[in-house]
C-alpha cells in the first residue's frame, strides 16, 4: 500500500502513478522497464494487464479476460476484439503479418461464438519501409479478410522514426454478433468437460521461428493460420452448449490451458501421448530445447466440451476440413483447481505451468 | 547441459577451408559443422550440439542395447548379465567382433 | 533408426524398471551429473517411476548454474556497452547478477541477441564490422570444442572485431570436489554422456578407484537413463565400482581425438569458482596465452565489480546435493523462475527449475495448490 513517508520518488503524469502503491506484492516493483517478456503471453503479461491496466481503465467486460469482449448494445449480443500484430520476420512459410492481422481477430470473435462481420485495420509504418513491401502486406490482408467473409471497414496509418519499429506494425479490431443461446466463456470450464484440440498443435510457431535470424533451418512446416469461425459454426450446430472455446496463440496450449482452469477454478489433466504435434515440430523443439505446448498456433482451437456432448463435436470437427485432425487429449477435473497436469508417455505426471514469458532456445 | 541431438547428414562440403554439412534433424535442416567428425559420411548420423558433430552415432550398437533391453529378464536367467557379456570394463566391445572403432 | 523414439518406448522402459527393481535390495544414492540428465529425469517422471530405494540426487551440471556471479556481472557490464553486440545462447539471458540480467540490459537498450551456435556470433560478426561482437563461451566440455573452433577460426579468418567471454568448467574435477565434501551421500554417478562423447572415459577410472563409486556413462532419453541406474545399481549391489559405458552408441573410450586437440591449443586450464559451491582447482579453461587478442577479458577490462549473492539463496546446497530444491524455504515463493534468487531456479536445467517447472502432484516435492498468476 502506499506510503506517504516514503524517499521513493512518485512517477508523475496524468495517470499519478505511484509504484508503491501496488495492490499486491507483485514482483513488476524490480522490473522498471517493460522487457520483451511482458509480451509473451505468460506470466509477465498478465501482470502488466493485471497490475497497469485493469486498475487503470478495467470495466466489467474487460474484467472476464476473454479472447473478445461480449457486450450487450441495444438488446444485440455483440463479439468485439482487438489485438495488434508485431511479428518478424513479415513473411513467413504459409503466411504473412497479413493473414495473422485478419486470422487473429476473426478467431478471437469466433472463439466467442460469434460470426466475425467487421474490422478496423491500423497500419504504423517504420520510416524507410519499402512502399512494396506494405504494399503486399495489404494484399495479404485483403486476401484474408475476404476468404474470412470479413469486410475491413475503416483504418489508420501511422509512421515512426526508423530504428523505432520492425518495418510494421498492425492494430486490428473486429466486431461480430453472438447468436441466441450461445454462451462460450472460460468460467463456463466444468468438471467432466472433455478437452478437444481442433489440430496439430505448434506449427505457427516453429513456421516462424524457422526463418528467424540465428535461428534459420529449413524445415516443410507452413503456418496454420487459418479463421476458424466455420469450424465454430459446424460444432455449434451439433452443440450450441459448448463450454470454452479458446485459441492457443502466444504461449501456446499451456497457456490457454491455464487460463481456463484459472478462471473457472477447474483442474486440467492431459494425456501428452493424445496432444498432436506433427513430427517435424517435434524435432524442431527437441533440437531448441522448446516444449511444443508452449509454441504459439494461428490456426487452431481448443474446447471444452460437455461429454455428452464429446462424440458428436469431435466428428463434427473431423468433418470440416480446419478440423481433420482433432482429438481429445485430456479432461477437466475437480481436483487440483487451477493447475493443468499432463500424464507423461511413460507413466509419470508433471504439472504444466504458465509459461513464463519470451520462448527461448537452450543448448542445456 | 548437453543438449545435444542426433541428426542425419545429407550434404557435404567445404566453406572457408572448413568441412561443413546440412544435416537433417527429422525434417529440421540446418547447418553443421563436420570439423570434429572429418571421416563422418552422407547418410550417417552424428550427435550434434550447437552446430557442431561432436560423434558418430554408432547404428549397430544403438539396434544392440535396444536388444538388450528388450531381451532383460531373459537372458538374465539364461546366461547371466549380458550387458557385461557385450562391454568391456572401457564399456566398449563388440559382439564376436575384435575390432575398435 | 532415428535414435529418440526408440529410447523412449515405454515397453522397454518397463523392463528396465523390472531389472532395477528385482536388483536393488537396499537404499542407494545416485547422482546424475549433467542438467539435461536431470531435466529428462523429471520431464518424463523417472524419479517417480523408480524404486523407493533409490534416490536420484541432482548434480551441478547445469554450466548456466554454476557460471560464477562475477563473470555473470562481467557479462552484463560487457552488453551494456554502446557498439557492442553480445551474443549468447538462450539458457544464460534470465541468470542473475547481483542487480539485474541479460534481458535488462536488453530492456535499457544492449544489443543482447540470442543464438544457437557461436558460429552465429562469429557470421554476425563479419556481416557488422563496425561493431565488436562478444560471445558468451559458458558450458561443460561438450561445448567447449565448438567455442574453441569457434575462436580458431576468428583468428584463422581475421575476424578482428569478434571476441569471446569464456568460462568453461570440467566436470571429472568437480565430481572429485563433491567425493571429498564430507556431508555427500553420493553413492554412484551417471556421468554425463555428450560431456564424454569429446572427453572419453580416460578421466574416470582414477576417481572409481579412489572414491571406491561406479561411474556409468549416460545418455539423456529415458530409457539411456534407467539403463545407467541399473547398471549402477548392479553394481552397488554386488560392491563393485568400474567405469561403465551405458552409452556405446555416443562414446568411445577415446572420446574425440579432433575436439581434445583443438582443447589443448584454444584453451588452458585453470583455477574455476563454481557458483554456490566455491573454487574448484584446475576445473575450468580459459582462452590460452595464443589466443588472448580473442579474449573478452582482455579485449574488455572491466574494473570495480562487487558481487552479491542474495542472502536466501541456498543453490549451492542444492547443486551439491545437500538440499533438494522444494526443501528449501525460498522454493516457490521467493524463489521462483518468474524472480529467480539463484541460478538453479533460471535455466530449466537447474534442479529448482526443473523441480518447479515440471512439478508434479504426488510423490517428491508435490504441490497441492496452483500458483496464483501474478
Amino acid at each position: 500500500m502506499a506510503d506517504t513517508a516514503t524517499t521513493r520518488p512518485t512517477a508523475t503524469g496524468p495517470t499519478g502513478l505511484d509504484i508503491q502503491g501496488w495492490t499486491c506484492p507483485a514482483p513488476l516493483r524490480d522490473s522498471p522497464r517493460v522487457v520483451l517478456g511482458h509480451g509473451g503471453g505468460g506470466v509477465l503479461s498478465a501482470e502488466l494487464v493485471q497490475h497497469v491496466f485493469a486498475p487503470a481503465y478495467g470495466g466489467p467486460a474487460l474484467a472476464e479476460l476473454g479472447d473478445a469482449a461480449r457486450l450487450s448494445l441495444g438488446g444485440v449480443r455483440l463479439a468485439f476484439s482487438t489485438d495488434s500484430y508485431v511479428v518478424r520476420p513479415l513473411f513467413f512459410p504459409g503466411g504473412s503479418i497479413g493473414d495473422l492481422a485478419v486470422n487473429g481477430t476473426v478467431n478471437d470473435l469466433a472463439m466467442s461464438g460469434a460470426r466475425p462481420a467487421y474490422l478496423s485495420c491500423g497500419f504504423i509504418l517504420e520510416e524507410g519501409v519499402e512502399t512494396e513491401v506494405v504494399g503486399l502486406v495489404a494484399q495479404a490482408l485483403g486476401a484474408a479478410a475476404r476468404a474470412a467473409g470479413v469486410e475491413v471497414a475503416t483504418g489508420d496509418t501511422k509512421v515512426v522514426e526508423r530504428g523505432h519499429g520492425d518495418g510494421i506494425y498492425i492494430n486490428t479490431a473486429g466486431i461480430g454478433l453472438i447468436p441466441d443461446g450461445v454462451d462460450l466463456r472460460p468460467q463456463r470450464a466444468a468438471p467432466g468437460d472433455v478437452v478437444i484440440v481442433s489440430g496439430d498443435i505448434g506449427v505457427h510457431g516453429i513456421a516462424v521461428m524457422s526463418v528467424r535470424e540465428g535461428l534459420e533451418f529449413g524445415v516443410e512446416i507452413q503456418s496454420d493460420c487459418a479463421p476458424l469461425h466455420g469450424l465454430v459454426q459446424a460444432m455449434l450446430a451439433v452443440a450450441p452448449d459448448l463450454h470454452v472455446l479458446r485459441d492457443p496463440t502466444r504461449g501456446g496450449l499451456a497457456a490457454a490451458l491455464n487460463e481456463i482452469a484459472a478462471a473457472a477454478g477447474v483442474g486440467v489433466v492431459l494425456t501428452e501421448r493424445s496432444v498432436p504435434v506433427p513430427e517435424a515440430v517435434a524435432n524442431a523443439c527437441g533440437f531448441l530445447g522448446l516444449d511444443p505446448m508452449y509454441v504459439a498456433n494461428e490456426g487452431k482451437l481448443v474446447a471444452f466440451v460437455p461429454r455428452a456432448d464429446a462424440d458428436a463435436v469431435l466428428a463434427a470437427m473431423r468433418a470440416h476440413p480446419l478440423g481433420a485432425g482433432a482429438a481429445i487429449i485430456g479432461e477437466c477435473v475437480e481436483a487440483h483447481p487451477g493447475m493443468v497436469v499432463a500424464r507423461t508417455g511413460l507413466g509419470g505426471t508433471r504439472v504444466v505451468d504458465l509459461p513464463l514469458g519470451e520462448l527461448l532456445p537452450r543448448i542445456c | 547441459m548437453c543438449l545435444a541431438v542426433p541428426g542425419r547428414v545429407m550434404q557435404i562440403e567445404e566453406r572457408d577451408g572448413t568441412r561443413m554439412a546440412q544435416v537433417d534433424f527429422g525434417g529440421v535442416i540446418k547447418d553443421v559443422c563436420l570439423e570434429y567428425v572429418p571421416d563422418l559420411k552422407v547418410g550417417e548420423y552424428a550427435v550434434v550440439h550447437v552446430g557442431f558433430a561432436l560423434q558418430r552415432l554408432d547404428e549397430e550398437s544403438a539396434r544392440r542395447t535396444l536388444e538388450l533391453f528388450a531381451e532383460l529378464g531373459t537372458l538374465q536367467e539364461e546366461f547371466g548379465d549380458p550387458w557385461a557379456l557385450a562391454a568391456d570394463p572401457d564399456g566398449m566391445a563388440r559382439h564376436g567382433s575384435e575390432e575398435e572403432r | 533408426m532415428k535414435y529418440i523414439d526408440e529410447f523412449q518406448d515405454p515397453g522397454l522402459a518397463g523392463k528396465l524398471l523390472d531389472g532395477i527393481r528385482a536388483a536393488v535390495t537396499r537404499p542407494w544414492a545416485l547422482m546424475e551429473v549433467c542438467g539435461g540428465q536431470t531435466h529428462s529425469i523429471i520431464r518424463h517422471g523417472l524419479d517417480q517411476l523408480l524404486p523407493e530405494e533409490i534416490e536420484l540426487i541432482h548434480g551441478p551440471g547445469c554450466p548456466v548454474c554454476v557460471t560464477p556471479l562475477e563473470t555473470i556481472d562481467k557479462a552484463l557490464e560487457i552488453a551494456s556497452r554502446p557498439g557492442v553486440i553480445f551474443c549468447s545462447f538462450g539458457d544464460m539471458l534470465r541468470v542473475p547478477g547481483t542487480d539485474r540480467d541479460l534481458f535488462r540490459v536488453k530492456s535499457e537498450g544492449g544489443d543482447v541477441r540470442v543464438v544457437y551456435s557461436p558460429l552465429d556470433a562469429l557470421a554476425l560478426a563479419r556481416q557488422n564490422p563496425d561493431r565488436e561482437v562478444v560471445f558468451f563461451g559458458i558450458g561443460f566440455e561438450t561445448t567447449a570444442p565448438p567455442n574453441a573452433m569457434t575462436v580458431y577460426q576468428a583468428r584463422k579468418l581475421g575476424i578482428s572485431n569478434f571476441s569471446m567471454l569464456v568460462s568453461h568448467v570440467r566436470v571429472p574435477q568437480a565430481i572429485e570436489a563433491l567425493m571429498q565434501s564430507p556431508s555427500c551421500r553420493v553413492q554412484a554417478f551417471l556421468a554425463a554422456g555428450h560431456v564424454c562423447s569429446v572427453m572419453g572415459t580416460a578421466e574416470y577410472p582414477e576417481l572409481a578407484e579412489r572414491y571406491r563409486v561406479p561411474i556409468v556413462v549416460t545418455g539423456f532419453e529415458p530409457l539411456d537413463i534407467l539403463q545407467g541406474v541399473h547398471r549402477a545399481v548392479l553394481q552397488l549391489e554386488r560392491g563393485e565400482h568400474r567405469v561403465e559405458n551405458a552409452y556405446p552408441r555416443a562414446v568411445r573410450p577415446e572420446g574425440n581425438p579432433q575436439a581434445q586437440a583443438m582443447l589443448r591449443d584454444v584453451f588452458e586450464v585453470v583455477d574455476r569458482p563454481w557458483r554456490g559451491i566455491g573454487v574448484i582447482p584446475d576445473s575450468g579453461w580459459r582462452l590460452s596465452e595464443r589466443y588472448r587478442e580473442q579474449d573478452a577479458e582482455y579485449r574488455f577490462s572491466v574494473e570495480g565489480i562487487r558481487t552479491v549473492e542474495p542472502a536466501e539463496c541456498r543453490s549451492g546446497e542444492v547443486l551439491q546435493g545437500l538440499l533438494k530444491p522444494h526443501d528449501c524455504p525460498a522454493f516457490g515463493t521467493l524463489c521462483t523462475p518468474r524472480n529467480p534468487l539463484g541460478a538453479t531456479m533460471v535455466s530449466s536445467e537447474g534442479a529448482c527449475a526443473a523441480y518447479y517447472l515440471y512439478r508434479r502432484i504426488d510423490g517428491p516435492g508435490a504441490v497441492k495448490e496452483a500458483t496464483p498468476v501474478g
